[in-house]
């Protein structure tokens, strides 16, 4: 259906698409251009064309940080997913009542700044922190566990901080789910492990790939979090990034790791959206 | 000789404290249109989703064939469901509807694909195993839902208020379909629904349920010309509910609606001395003069309403205690005979023994 847009619409349309030009496109560019010049002693930057950081970025070292950043949010996000998946079916099964609660619940941590809750989780985690002292003084362990500054405070962080962008999607899918099709299915001779394989998943799938979208991308970009939490070795893309512009100031270098994250998440983007239409078009072979 | 499927011994179930089931003992005999039939939150459905194993049972017992399968679940009790919403997957096309419970019984591919081109024949719908499900009309959908269902040769078809989506022509038509297929297959059909015409032309047998508690197992025409007590004969069809007092137990004398009458019909059994007679509006004659009646027992009437119904013109008629019934009286175009006017006076009588008695 095809509706003409009133002066509402327009405004509201070229609105949007100048905030996206202004504060995405341009700066975006802006990263672009630098990423083809040189890094100077004096200035910032200079004027002159180079691919030298481009072939700089492919060293070995600094791949290294690629893949310990996306193996980092490769499992927060797999680990997002397993405890949201049960808890947004949870959600769309409870009575009414209590369903507006357990949002308002999983939405309250956006009303505090999530560095704010990094410190908060800082204190919680370290090793003189609230967790060991309860363990302790509950008895359970002896010693002090050290969790921080390893790869796990970077994965809870990541993970509590990401959760509610997995939930949300879920259970906006679930709540869309006919719950009727289970019990068709059971009435056809599937077992519960069927059903969910069959009938569950494919339904919320675009759930599930919203969800991953919304925490796998930016848990890319969430230095803060393993600047807080994380060991020396815990560097994710965000974090190199922040360490050219501010540390090294070497801004080509760090323009070309942002423009290389920017790439590969349309890549990934990509990705999903062929995945859906091939999921969409071959429905037949889905067994 | 009829041979019991599935037998109900003394279910009871209730949701929150509220009883919804009471005692209910109910044989299904094998291969027979039997259909569950009650006003809405009378228990019907409930009892469907039970023989279905959706629902748990507080107490008694399910057997199929003699064997127990209370516990069971659903997937194991090798019953279908036509569900009310037909609940077909939308992620997968017509075909594969329909194949999902031979897929589930791990059937070879190529017999798969036989049986559910078979199936699609008998519902019509040959042309329409690539099309997704949002591409079809409800009436569609609906076969494909049955389809799905009668693939897996289910010992027991369950049907849940099934047709009740569809509108009238398409409703009519799928009641015909329905018991074909029902008698083509032999499968059994449990059939669940409010609406008494739909019970009527379809069952073998119509279980009226109320409350929770089943009134009446019986035929269609036993549950239509004699029902077991006021709520079933209200509940099935139209009805005249006339006031009736026994003043001669032997001579069966009654005062009925302040006229004495002789029920030539009636046994006594019991000392009652109340009761109800039943008359449905088609077995009421009409006549404007006195002398073409042809029963001792009539009333004495003003005509308040005529409304025309193409087969039918139905009158309504007050009676002179204040009593209204309704007469129904077939159309006939070349006759003259029921030309009425709004207000004239009519004699109106019944043929002896097209009454029901029933004790209040």
């Amino acid at each position: 259906m095809k509706t003409k847009a009133g002066w509402f619409g327009k405004l509201s349309i070229f609105g949007i698409s100048s905030w996206l030009v202004l504060f995405g496109l341009l700066p975006f560019l802006l990263v672009f251009i630098a990423s083809f010049l040189t890094r100077g002693d004096e200035e910032l930057i200079l004027y002159t064309f180079s691919t030298e950081s481009y072939l700089k970025i492919f060293d070995p070292l600094y791949l290294d940080v690629f893949l310990i950043s996306f193996k980092l949010s490769a499992i927060s996000t797999l680990l997002c997913l397993v405890i949201a998946f049960p808890f947004a079916y949870f959600l769309s099964q409870v009575s009414r009542k209590y369903t507006s609660l357990l949002l308002v619940l999983t939405i309250i941590p956006f009303w505090t700044s999530s560095l704010v809750r990094t410190y908060a989780l800082v204190v919680i985690l370290k090793t003189k922190g609230v967790m060991n002292a309860v363990l302790i003084g509950v008895g359970i362990i002896n010693e002090p566990i050290e969790i921080i500054y390893t790869d796990v405070a970077v994965i809870i962080g990541m993970v509590y901080t990401l959760l509610p962008f997995m939930i949300l999607p879920l259970y906006a899918s679930f709540e869309k789910f006919d719950k009727r099709l289970i019990e068709a299915a059971l009435d056809l001779g599937a077992d519960r492990q069927t059903v969910m394989v069959r009938i569950i998943i494919p339904l919320v799938l675009p759930g599930i790939i919203a969800g991953i979208s919304l925490v796998f991308l930016p848990s890319l970009g969430m230095f803060f979090i393993s600047d807080l939490l994380g060991g020396a070795n815990d560097l994710v893309i965000g974090n190199f990034i922040k360490n050219q512009f501010l540390t090294f100031r070497d801004w080509p270098f760090g323009s070309v790791a942002s423009v290389i994250l920017t790439f590969l998440m349309l890549l990934l983007i990509w990705v999903y959206s062929l995945a859906d239409k091939i999921n969409k078009k071959k429905n037949d072979e889905l067994f | 000789m009829k041979n019991t499927l599935l037998r109900l011994q003394n279910i009871s179930k209730s949701y929150d404290d509220a009883l919804v089931l009471k005692n209910i003992d109910l044989e299904i005999y094998n291969g027979e249109f039997l259909t569950l039939l009650g006003p809405s939150g009378c228990g019907k459905t409930t009892i469907l989703r039970i023989i279905g194993g959706f629902e748990e049972i507080d107490s008694g017992t399910l057997f199929l064939n003699d064997k127990e399968i209370s516990k069971l679940p659903p997937n194991k009790r090798g019953f279908n469901t036509v569900f009310q919403s037909y609940a077909l997957f939308p992620h997968l096309n017509v075909f594969d509807n329909i194949a999902f419970g031979l897929k589930m019984k791990k059937i070879p591919k190529e017999k798969i694909t036989q049986e559910v081109q078979d199936a699609l024949a008998l519902v019509q719908l040959g042309q329409f195993g690539q099309k997704m499900v949002h591409e079809l009309s409800g009436g569609q959908q609906q076969r494909v839902a049955i389809a799905r269902a009668i693939v897996n040769k289910p010992s027991i078809l369950l049907l849940d208020e099934s047709l009740s989506a569809l509108d009238y022509k398409l409703r009519k038509m799928m009641q015909i379909e329905l018991k074909q297929m029902q008698r083509k297959l032999g499968i059994t059909f449990l059939f669940v629904t409010h609406d008494q015409e739909e019970a009527l032309s379809m069952s073998d047998r119509i279980v009226v349920m109320n409350n929770g508690k089943i009134e009446q197992i019986s035929t269609p025409k036993e549950v239509y010309e004699n029902p077991k007590n006021i709520f079933v004969a209200n509940f099935i069809g139209q009805t005249n509910l006339l006031e009736a007092v026994l003043i001669d137990r032997d001579k069966a004398l009654f005062d009925i609606e302040g006229k004495e009458m002789v029920l030539e019909h009636f046994i006594s059994k019991t000392a009652a001395t109340q009761f109800t007679v039943l008359i449905r509006p088609e077995d009421f004659r009409c006549e404007r003069n006195l002398e073409d009646i042809r029963s001792n027992n009539y009333f004495e009437g003003e005509l308040k309403e005529i409304i025309y119904k193409g087969v039918t013109i139905d009158l309504i008629i007050d009676l002179s205690d204040g009593k209204t019934v309704f007469a129904s009286e077939f159309y006939n175009e070349d006759s003259d005979a029921l030309e009425y006017t709004v207000g004239q006076k009519l004699y109106i009588y019944w043929n002896d023994g097209w009454e029901s008695i029933l004790e209040n």
